[in-house]
């Protein structure tokens, strides 16, 4: 084996922690290396949450966040003006602002986020122009698109009754243009409260000066109710779940899922190297067996969303033409055989260990991609836990691998779509 | 009291002054040339072999884009499976990219395995064998993923409006179509592969915490190949644009959203006009406060995004306005530039849209020039282009000093609406 623990040494993510009167929990990561400060505020809040009649509302609230705040007209003007940018996005889980702008004026990004946790201008016209946005988002993405629609039906196949059975960009285009100002307003005042919510500052900036802003800009803010999230549990798959559909595609297309464990579970990292010991990278498994050797397959992957409640892990591929559907099930699910009969080798074992150690010194390098990795840890309950991601990785063995290949690859925990070009 | 209707002051981020760091420079023993940034926290490192083997060279469609991919699929001692296990194994990534004028191979590694992995890196470079079964695969699996772009109406529109910018026959404005791929031979690649890697033209970039002595490890592993550090000769391919400049075209009939192309010819970065224009044209569409987005997606909600931009090429430029709008919407769109084109010309920018435009974009520079490896990027970009850090002084200068009735100026000399192109591809 590589002796690894010397990288671990220095890839320690060092951070200060305090929490306000308010219920805001505040991460400091200084790093006097750049000349840029990052502001990032985690909402605990993802399409998770949504109402199933109301679907695609949190991803529509993160637009209306750029839509004017209650004491400032536009956000991204100042910000700009201070040489700043920002961006956000939504997930299933969390929804999650941040912006990069020169040290010197980071005030002007605590004016900015604690100006819209206070209180959105909640525009009609901002509400009406954002529904038309994220329509064509809609669109463009998911509509306009060939095999757009994949994840929309994997989704609701995979899931009975989690809220995962819907994408964050919604489950129809008229939920998204039936959002009433209303509607806006109670998520707005039930999600966006500082008891909720995780500021990560982090670049060239001082634990005291970061304490001092933090009190003066977000301090007064009222700390709302905490939401205590209820959602339905999904059960335990009882049977193999098979959609079969046709569409106006040129090639016949394969995606199949398996029930995986949460975030927080040992499973998780299982899952996690399952996913690169098949799919990662151009000699995984299945594409050297499936588009390499048997040329079943023109491309090929196997990956999971990083999800927080139990997700799924994924083959997803597109046939090469004239293999018939069944032959390249068949093939996929010989490998997956394979890795239910057979353990790994301790270099396949190795291999994806080493792989995960680079994703994740890579990751390390921006100091943006470390405050968004703060504050995601922060939210699943202990933002240290960042520094210890990887010895949870070398905890895996070959034998764990191969219990929990065993695990989650049963034929009843599968859900397959075959998605055939029409003829 | 706090009164959140006052906005906290700023360092107004023109005055900054923004230094770009240098980059070491040396010489392999065949002297190919090595740019190197060394810094970085974390224990990384990236090296990039830059080949002048673009399409730039290309005597028949699609042989240097499939050469460069076709690269590490095979040497005299080790199969692509045995080439993509071995870099895997290291958690290092050899990927190959293929451009206009140049092609490149780019090793993302950590720190401790370079060493490791730079020999194998020489042996693709010195004895590919290109396995006439991986043309098949590669060939087979290209037409596929063509024939499911095709489908897609911004794909459609990259490729027609580069061709009526450029003419199919010029590199900037060729696209692949089925019958090239099958037209391809191994003889040809070989060929290729011959003249523009083995023998080839090449510079190498590197950038990281790299390790001790790594100016030897590269010295050893590539001083004595048979590369060049002089250009090929010069090739010159006329520029042929259409006539009609203004096209739809149905491409799916139940397609919802139309992919609107607006471009026109545009100097490369050495004509004076360039680095001004560049202002302009972040005013334009260049970024999110940018006129087209704060009209067309922030007021109308038209489209989820609308940007303007120069295309990244050494020889010619375009100036470019894109967008996915909704079908019903396409032509308000289009009427929406125009005006905004109209309106640059004939009114000077306001004082104070014009210094939130200066601030962004030096802000902006400031967060670009962060970490080894966007600086090793500046430096490739001006290095390849025939440019150097005059060129960035030069920049931040003109974003500064550039003038509302300069930017009109350049306004009525190139927004103009006759001379661009007009594309929309339902």
């Amino acid at each position: 084996m590589y002796v690894l623990s010397q990288s671990i040494l220095t890839i320690m993510i060092q951070f200060d922690r305090f929490v306000l009167d308010n219920g805001l929990r505040v991460l400091v990561h200084e790093d006097p290396s750049t000349p840029m400060a990052v502001v990032n505020v985690m909402y605990d809040v993802g399409a998770r949450d949504e109402d199933p009649a109301q679907t695609g509302f949190a991803h529509l609230f993160e637009h209306l966040m750029f839509g004017g705040s209650i004491n400032i007209k536009d956000y991204d003007e100042p910000l700009q003006r201070a040489g700043g940018e920002n961006n956000a996005y939504t997930t299933n889980d969390l929804t999650n602002y941040y912006c990069q702008l020169p040290a010197q004026n980071i005030e002007t990004a605590f004016w900015l986020e604690s100006d819209r946790m206070l209180s959105l201008a909640f525009g009609e016209k901002s509400l009406a122009t954002q529904r038309k946005v994220v329509c064509e988002e809609f669109k463009e993405h998911y509509i306009n698109k060939p095999y757009g629609d994949v994840w929309h039906k994997m989704r609701s196949l995979a899931y009975t009754v989690h809220p995962y059975r819907w994408m964050t960009i919604g489950a129809a285009l008229a939920h998204v243009e039936d959002a009433k100002i209303d509607d806006v307003k109670n998520f707005f005042f039930k999600h966006y409260r500082p008891v909720n919510a995780i500021l990560v500052v982090a670049g060239n900036v001082k634990l005291e000066q970061v304490k001092r802003l933090a009190e003066k800009w977000f301090g007064p803010i009222e700390m709302g109710t905490k939401y205590e999230r209820q959602l339905p549990i999904e059960p335990t798959q009882k049977e193999a779940r098979k959609l079969v559909v046709e569409a106006n595609v040129p090639l016949d297309a394969f995606v199949k899922t398996w029930h995986m464990d949460a975030r927080l579970s040992p499973g998780y990292y299982a899952a996690d190297l399952l996913t690169e010991i098949l799919g990662g990278g151009a000699a995984s498994r299945l594409y050297q067996t499936l588009v390499k050797e048997k040329q079943y397959f023109s491309s090929i992957d196997c990956y999971h969303f990083g999800s927080l409640d139990a997700g799924l892990v994924a083959v997803d591929g597109k046939l090469v033409k004239g293999v018939s559907m069944e032959t390249a099930v068949q093939a996929v699910d010989e490998e997956i055989e394979k890795l239910k009969a057979s353990k790994i080798e301790a270099k396949e074992l190795e291999k994806v260990i080493n792989r995960t150690e680079s994703v994740i010194a890579f990751e390390d390098m921006s100091v943006m991609s470390r405050a968004s990795s703060i504050a995601l840890y922060e939210l699943l309950g202990d933002a240290s836990m960042m520094n210890t991601e990887f010895q949870k990785y070398q905890a895996i063995t070959i034998d764990s691998i191969h219990d929990y290949a065993n695990k989650i690859f049963a034929n009843n925990n599968s859900n397959t779509l075959l998605y055939h070009a029409q003829s | 009291m706090l009164d959140r209707k006052i906005t906290p002051s700023i360092e107004e981020a023109v005055h900054f002054d923004l230094q770009l760091k240098n980059c070491d420079r040396f010489t392999l023993d065949n002297k190919v040339p090595v740019y190197a940034m060394n810094a970085g926290a974390q224990d990384v490192v990236m090296v990039e072999w830059v080949f002048d083997a673009g399409n730039w060279y290309d005597k028949q469609p699609m042989v240097a884009a499939t050469t460069n991919f076709l690269i590490k699929n095979g040497t005299t001692t080790k199969t692509a499976y045995q080439i993509n296990d071995f870099f895997e194994f290291h958690g290092a990534y050899l990927n190959r990219s293929c451009y206009n004028e140049t092609a490149s191979l780019t090793l993302h590694c950590l720190s401790k395995h370079l060493e490791t992995l730079l020999p194998v890196v020489c042996e693709i470079i010195e004895t590919s064998i290109f396995p006439e079964q991986e043309l098949g695969i590669y060939i087979q699996n290209q037409k596929q993923r063509l024939s499911v772009n095709l489908q897609k109406c911004d794909f459609i529109a990259n490729r027609l409006i580069d061709e009526y910018l450029f003419g199919i026959n010029h590199p900037y404005g060729t696209y692949s179509n089925a019958e090239d791929y099958d037209a391809l031979n191994i003889d040809v690649i070989k060929a290729f592969y011959k003249q523009y890697y083995l023998n080839g033209c090449c510079k190498i970039f590197v950038a990281g915490k790299m390790p001790t002595g790594y100016e030897a490890m590269l010295n050893k592993a590539f001083g004595t190949l048979p590369l060049q550090a002089v250009p090929h000769a010069v090739v010159e391919h006329p520029v042929v644009t259409a006539s009609q400049k203004k096209v739809e075209i149905i491409n799916d009939e139940n397609g919802v959203q139309g992919a609107i192309r607006m471009a026109r010819p545009f100097p490369n970065r050495h004509h004076p006009d360039f680095q001004k224009a560049h202002v302009l044209n972040t005013l334009f569409g260049g970024f999110f406060g940018s006129r087209l987005m704060s009209n067309i997606r922030e007021d109308k909600g038209y489209t989820y995004g609308i940007h303007s931009y120069f295309q990244n090429h050494v020889h010619a430029s375009a100036w470019m306005i894109s967008t996915e709008a909704g079908r019903d919407v396409c032509a308000a769109t289009i009427a929406e530039v125009i005006k905004e084109m109209a309106i640059l010309r004939n009114e000077p920018v306001d004082q104070q849209e014009l210094d939130l435009v200066r601030n962004y974009m030096i802000g902006s520079l400031l967060g670009d020039l962060d970490g080894p490896f966007q600086l090793i990027g500046r430096w490739k970009s001006y290095v390849l282009n025939g440019l150097d850090e005059n060129y960035f002084y030069k920049s931040i200068e003109t974003i500064k000093s550039v003038t509302p009735q300069e930017l009109q100026s350049l306004a009525n000399t190139y927004l103009q609406p006759d001379d661009f192109y007009e594309l929309v591809v339902i």
